[in-house]
């Protein structure tokens, strides 16, 4: 596993990247054992295509055996295990990479001995295997350590290398208490130690979840799927009758009807492409979360993230940088504006906050840069006093509340003028911050919660795709709504309480909308639980972190844009493979109707409209068609149709187009030169 | 093909579906239990109805609840007539003396009667005592015919649901249907057919002399009343063999144009009701263009086959211009292009010409029709019901392509509809195709046709597909009294009307139970002219694919043998 810079974002965990000889060679041992019948049963397309496999292997052995027009049976039945052998091969590539995924964390798993306390006074320890921990026992973690298990820490602080599991090698502070104190089990304490109390059984850690989820081995088919496959199975009853039925209407009207022929046209139109490669989009959904650094917890949640409707963001730090920035400095009447600038720097040069910081970053890019004069003394910022500055040379500086301020410089109210300002900048959503030089007001500097750029467009991206967007802050809601119309959000709660957000996702959901959120606080745990799609932080809280059904291993609140996306592609792809498979019906009825019939009915040639060259070769091209269409299209499975944020009937007219029109068209020009092909090789 | 030809299947078209609108609303209103002009002389008959079973009207039944009165009612019904049908010959009103029918006949026509099917293996004039047609035939048009339009109810029900359970109460959507749609307007519509001709009797038939002397004995009925709710309940059974073809069924142009439109009109109603009712107008007004428009190239093709030129006509050197055979001279080809068109877009079945004569490729439109389920407009209710379900369909498969869990007019589409949906599709190719492929190789069945070779084979497509799609109407040419027609038709009829009615009212189950979703510009518009054509493209393909084969052997094989045949010699 390679490690990354912090700044190098979604590298995907490091081992979801592209495919390996490998993986493929691994893939195409799997496509054979996956011939098994038993592992077919689930997918009723390619069992039917599996037994008609069969049987005409019996007829090509009966041929070969009898000598009549052997070749022909031959390669209609090899065909047909191909068919069978790509569909396997699908699947086996998509799984192919979460395995992968999965041997990388399996070696994170801890084998080394974890140090349980025995006797909380002495604090004894004894050395004990990790997966003897119960739920509820207290280990000792000590710099170098690896987290024997998932837990809470209960006393202590350390920093930690979570790079198992992120893949992310900049070590994070955990700590007891708070939003901080989880650790997950695979992690490296790098420096102190820690108390753990143990949360997880052994066999259900967060670290086993994460391999079971990318190997698939709990992979259950999700409602959509499900849907999906009953729709298929439907169609391969319905074309089962279609051909059936051919045996006795053909008989009547003359026509000998070869069995093999039969199975081969029945096998051409059932929708062996969507059947082939249904559960490769489904993995290949997984997979792509992952690939940004997601792990969902089923396949479930991914799909219902396609169907959110309402996009809960937490203000900060999704769509503000978190922190108040200073934007300006306005001067007092009288004042000149550098001098106004200076003395707002200077005020700050002993303020540690962001906030300080973002004063002194603003008047380096005005061009002002004062070093810490010598012997200033460092006037801190209380509570009584609510202001902070600088002593240095018997003279004073000074920034805090503008109320605190002009107490300070024995004024009543600001002049006019400034009073305007600080009107201005609190309407706005800002904050005022006061500044004083030597007990004289000089000026006020504008603190603004800073919307991050791209914020609006990525937001109008979202309107367009359907989602309402709703801002969560606990700022009032005058400052709320001056960021959300800055930030172009569609709504925004104010002043809100973990049951505010509870209420509001319950409100949602009873006008029938899905609502995703993203969380890391151990009290957004009951709002993320009822969130249908529920992205915890993985730096959150425990209690998130199981209450979500996704972990984000970047702990980007952003990342739930994306994930709406994977969820969305995932649906297009389903959709666009079924519409292709069934438009590809046409094409085939054209190739193989008139090649069964004109033995007897020789006036059904007319219906041979791409001329084919021969019964025979119309029919082998039809197959053979039918089984390179599955390889040609897994790249597609596994990337995801490309899902654009045009509004569904633009989209759908767009996918009709290219899926529908084009699975109308594609496949005669196939057939064609599939036949061209063959005829020129002489194999029918 | 001329312009008069053109003007008059658009306007019999256009009439049916410009009237079924105000008659929608109308039936909605029936349904929705809201106040309507006939409630002064009604609502105590209908109150009296309820009194007398011991319903409660206002009582929301769960679709399981309504589905088991549907059967149990379509049941009693069949027990009912298939009893009368047997012993007719000992029951009084029997001015011809005719016998009881024997069992398999009397299978059949009970359930061609209760399926709204209106198959006949028999011929009216000859069979039908007064007593049956009217006692029997005639109920079983009328509440037969609401039976299809409750199912559209509870769906449409079903749909503005939230998170609930009932789809309405059975008994009081079939009294109403029954008591203020078609009682009234069958009354209205009977009156109008006297006048204009039609006859009206309990005499049994006169005896005319003819004027070589002979004496001959002329069959008459209250056809008028029967004629009203033969297409207003578009059941098409007709008291004569010869159906809307026969001067005392259907006399003039203007009976001819009145009665057409009346196949389809309340097809139609039923579409604008559930769009009423559901919430959902601006939907089923998409519904109701791709139907139409299915139709209105359905009559067209029909017309274009006609009067192109017949190789056969053209190689004896005759009148080429329009192809007359097994039409009314007096009705001419563009009228029965139409009436075909809207017989069996609809599951009615009346004809005033022959399909087995339709040039090859007209006689397929027809079949085609059929096949598609019959959705444009369909029967009353059924029709819209099952073009809900194939517009499920297509949202499924299509509206996965705009990234969301499909959803139709705010319920989303999951397994079990997706299951339901399939079991209501799937249940007519089974029947269609498979027991003409049986009929196709069994001895017993091949008596009754007429043709061998192409032709011979759509008549047996054509039977099943007739009786599955609960439509009626015969290719002509097939005998099918006999046991094994009158059995496996019989069948067909009941398992092409139960299975899809079933599979709709448990979709209407499961719609109800779920969420009332708000649409979002995410969500996939389903009233829109893409739409129009996603769900046109989706019918045309499924239906074909599911009968291309079928229709290559009979029909398709035989138009290209006419052409070769011709210029062969």
């Amino acid at each position: 596993m390679t490690m990354t810079t912090p700044d190098t974002a979604h590298k995907g965990l490091g081992f979801a990247s592209s495919l390996t000889p490998n993986m493929m060679g691994r893939a195409l041992r799997d496509a054979f054992v996956k011939l098994d019948p038993r592992a077919l049963t689930g997918n009723p397309v390619i069992f039917a295509t599996w037994v008609v496999a069969v049987l005409s292997t019996a007829s090509a052995v009966a041929a070969t055996a009898t000598g009549t027009a052997a070749g022909f049976a031959v390669q209609i039945a090899l065909w047909l295990w191909a068919t069978v052998l790509f569909a396997n091969f699908a699947e086996s590539i998509a799984e192919g990479r979460g395995k992968a995924a999965a041997d990388s964390l399996r070696a994170a798993r801890v084998t080394t001995k974890a140090k349980l306390i025995i006797d909380p006074k002495t604090g004894t320890v004894i050395p004990t295997p990790a997966h003897k921990l119960n739920v509820g026992e207290i280990v000792l973690v000590e710099a170098g350590d690896v987290v024997p298990a998932d837990g809470e820490i209960v006393e202590g602080v350390a920093s930690v290398n979570e790079a198992a599991i992120t893949g992310e090698s900049a070590p994070v502070i955990r700590e007891s208490g708070g939003d901080r104190s989880a650790v997950t089990g695979g992690t490296t304490v790098v420096s102190d130690w820690i108390k753990v109390r143990v949360t997880s059984q052994p066999g259900s850690s967060f670290l086993d979840r994460m391999i079971a989820m990318v190997e698939g081995a709990d992979r259950r088919k999700t409602p959509n799927e499900i849907a999906l496959a009953v729709l298929l199975a439907g169609l391969t009853l319905i074309f089962l009758i279609a051909v059936v039925s051919l045996l006795g209407l053909g008989k009547f009207s003359g026509v000998e009807l070869d069995p093999l022929v039969l199975g081969a046209l029945f096998v051409c139109l059932i929708p062996t492409t969507i059947g082939g490669l249904l559960s490769a989009v489904g993995i290949a959904g997984m997979d792509r979360l992952l690939k940004v650094n997601v792990l969902a917890t089923s396949g479930r949640a991914v799909e219902a993230a396609g169907d959110v409707d309402t996009l809960l963001l937490d203000k900060t730090g999704t769509i503000t940088f978190g922190n108040r920035m200073a934007t300006e400095v306005i001067p007092a009447p009288g004042v000149r504006p550098e001098v106004a600038l200076r003395a707002a720097i200077i005020a700050s040069l002993a303020d540690e906050t962001p906030e300080g910081r973002s004063i002194i970053e603003f008047g380096r890019n005005q061009g002002v840069a004062i070093e810490m004069p010598d012997g200033a003394t460092a006037i801190a910022f209380s509570a009584v006093t609510r202001q902070s500055g600088l002593d240095a040379d018997g003279r004073s500086w000074r920034k805090g509340a503008v109320d605190a301020v002009l107490r300070e410089c024995k004024l009543a109210a600001p002049p006019s003028a400034l009073e305007t300002a600080i009107d201005r900048i609190a309407r706005s959503g800002g904050t005022p911050l006061a500044v004083s030089q030597d007990g004289a007001l000089v000026g006020v500097i504008h603190l603004k919660d800073v919307v991050k750029p791209g914020v609006k467009a990525r937001f109008a991206d979202l309107r367009r795709m359907g989602l309402r967007t709703v801002m969560i802050t606990g700022d009032n809601p005058v400052t709320a709504a001056a960021i959300a119309s800055e930030a172009g959000v569609d709504d925004f709660l104010a002043e809100a309480t973990p049951e505010d957000k509870l209420r509001l996702i319950r409100a949602e959901q009873g006008k029938g909308r899905l609502v995703a959120m993203c969380g890391d606080g151990a009290n957004d745990a009951p709002a993320l639980a009822q969130a249908d799609v529920g992205v915890a932080m993985q730096t959150g809280a425990q209690a998130a972190r199981e209450a979500g059904n996704m972990v984000d291993l970047d702990s980007d609140p952003t990342k739930v844009i994306e994930i709406v996306e994977v969820g969305k592609q995932m649906l297009i792809t389903r959709g666009a493979l079924t519409t292709f498979s069934i438009a590809n019906d046409v094409a085939k009825y054209f190739a193989i109707i008139p090649a069964l019939f004109t033995a007897a009915l020789p006036q059904l040639g007319a219906m041979n409209i791409m001329g084919l060259a021969s019964p025979q070769s119309a029919i082998l091209s039809a197959v053979i068609f039918n089984a390179l269409v599955i390889v040609v299209l897994i790249p597609l499975a596994l990337k995801g149709v490309k899902y654009r944020a045009v509004g569904a009937a633009n989209l759908l007219s767009r996918n009709l187009l290219i899926y529908g029109l084009g699975g109308l068209v594609a496949p005669f020009a196939g057939i064609k030169i599939i036949d061209l092909v063959i005829s020129a090789l002489g194999l029918a | 093909m001329n312009f008069q030809g053109w003007a008059e299947i658009a306007l019999t078209l256009g009439l049916a579906i410009a009237l079924g609108w105000p008659a929608g609303v109308y039936m909605s209103r029936v349904w929705n239990g809201e106040r309507t002009w006939l409630d002064p002389i009604l609502r105590p008959v209908e109150k009296l109805f309820y009194a007398g079973c011991g319903v409660d009207p206002n009582k929301s039944q769960n679709w399981l609840g309504y589905a088991g009165a549907l059967l149990a009612f379509n049941f009693i019904g069949f027990v009912f007539v298939f009893a009368v049908l047997r012993l007719q010959g000992v029951l009084p009103l029997n001015p011809q003396g005719f016998d009881g029918l024997s069992p398999h006949l009397a299978f059949n026509t009970a359930v061609s009667f209760v399926t709204n099917t209106n198959w006949q293996s028999y011929g009216g004039e000859t069979t039908m005592s007064t007593l049956s047609q009217m006692l029997v035939l005639t109920v079983q048009n009328f509440v037969s015919a609401a039976t299809g339009a409750t199912i559209a109810a509870a769906l449409a029900r079903a749909f503005t649901a939230n998170r609930g359970e009932g789809v309405g109460n059975f008994w009081a959507d079939l009294v109403r249907t029954t008591l203020y749609v078609l009682l009234p307007m069958s009354l209205i519509l009977a009156i109008v057919l006297v006048a204009l001709g039609l006859p009206q009797t309990l005499s049994g038939g006169a005896v005319a002399t003819t004027l070589e002397g002979a004496e001959q004995k002329i069959a008459l009925f209250p056809v008028a009343s029967q004629e009203a709710i033969k297409q207003l309940g578009i059941n098409g059974g007709g008291i004569f063999n010869a159906n809307s073809a026969h001067p005392f069924e259907n006399p003039s142009p203007l009976t001819n144009l009145i009665t057409a439109v009346s196949i389809n009109m309340l097809g139609w109603a039923a579409f604008f009701a559930f769009g009423r009712t559901a919430m959902a107008r601006k939907d089923v007004r998409a519904l109701c263009a791709a139907a139409f428009i299915l139709l209105f190239a359905g009559a067209a093709a029909i017309y274009w086959t006609e009067t192109q030129a017949a190789p056969a006509l053209v190689a004896a050197g005759v009148d080429a211009s329009v192809n007359m055979e097994g039409k009314e001279l007096r009705l001419g080809g563009a009228s029965t292009a139409a009436w075909a068109a809207m017989t069996t877009g609809a599951s009615n079945g009346s004809v005033n010409g022959m399909h087995s004569s339709l040039m090859p490729l007209g006689g397929a439109v027809t079949l085609f029709l059929m096949q598609l389920g019959e959705i444009s407009p369909g029967g009353i209710g059924s029709g819209v019901a099952i073009m809900v379900v194939m517009a499920m369909l297509s949202v499924f498969v299509a509206g996965l392509m705009v990234g969301r869990t499909p959803e139709y007019l705010g319920k989303k589409i999951e397994g079990r509809e997706i299951t339901l949906a399939m079991l209501a599709v799937l249940v007519i190719p089974l029947c269609i195709l498979g027991f003409s492929a049986i009929a196709a190789v069994l001895p017993e069945a091949l008596k009754g046709l007429m043709h061998e070779g192409p032709h011979g084979l759509s008549e047996i497509l054509y039977a099943y597909t007739s009786a599955t799609a609960n439509n009626g109407s015969a290719f002509a040419g097939l005998t099918a009294n006999s046991p094994w027609w009158n059995t496996t038709l019989g069948v067909s009829m009941l398992i092409g009307r139960f299975g899809p009615v079933v599979a709709v009212l448990a979709i209407a189950g499961a719609v109800a139970a779920k969420p009332k979703l708000a649409p979002t510009t995410g969500t996939l518009p389903t009233h829109s002219s893409q739409f129009v054509g996603l769900l046109i493209g989706v019918i045309i393909i499924l239906g074909g694919l599911q009968f291309f084969p079928a229709l290559a052997l009979g029909p398709i094989v035989e138009h290209f043998q006419a052409l070769a045949a011709v210029s062969g010699s």
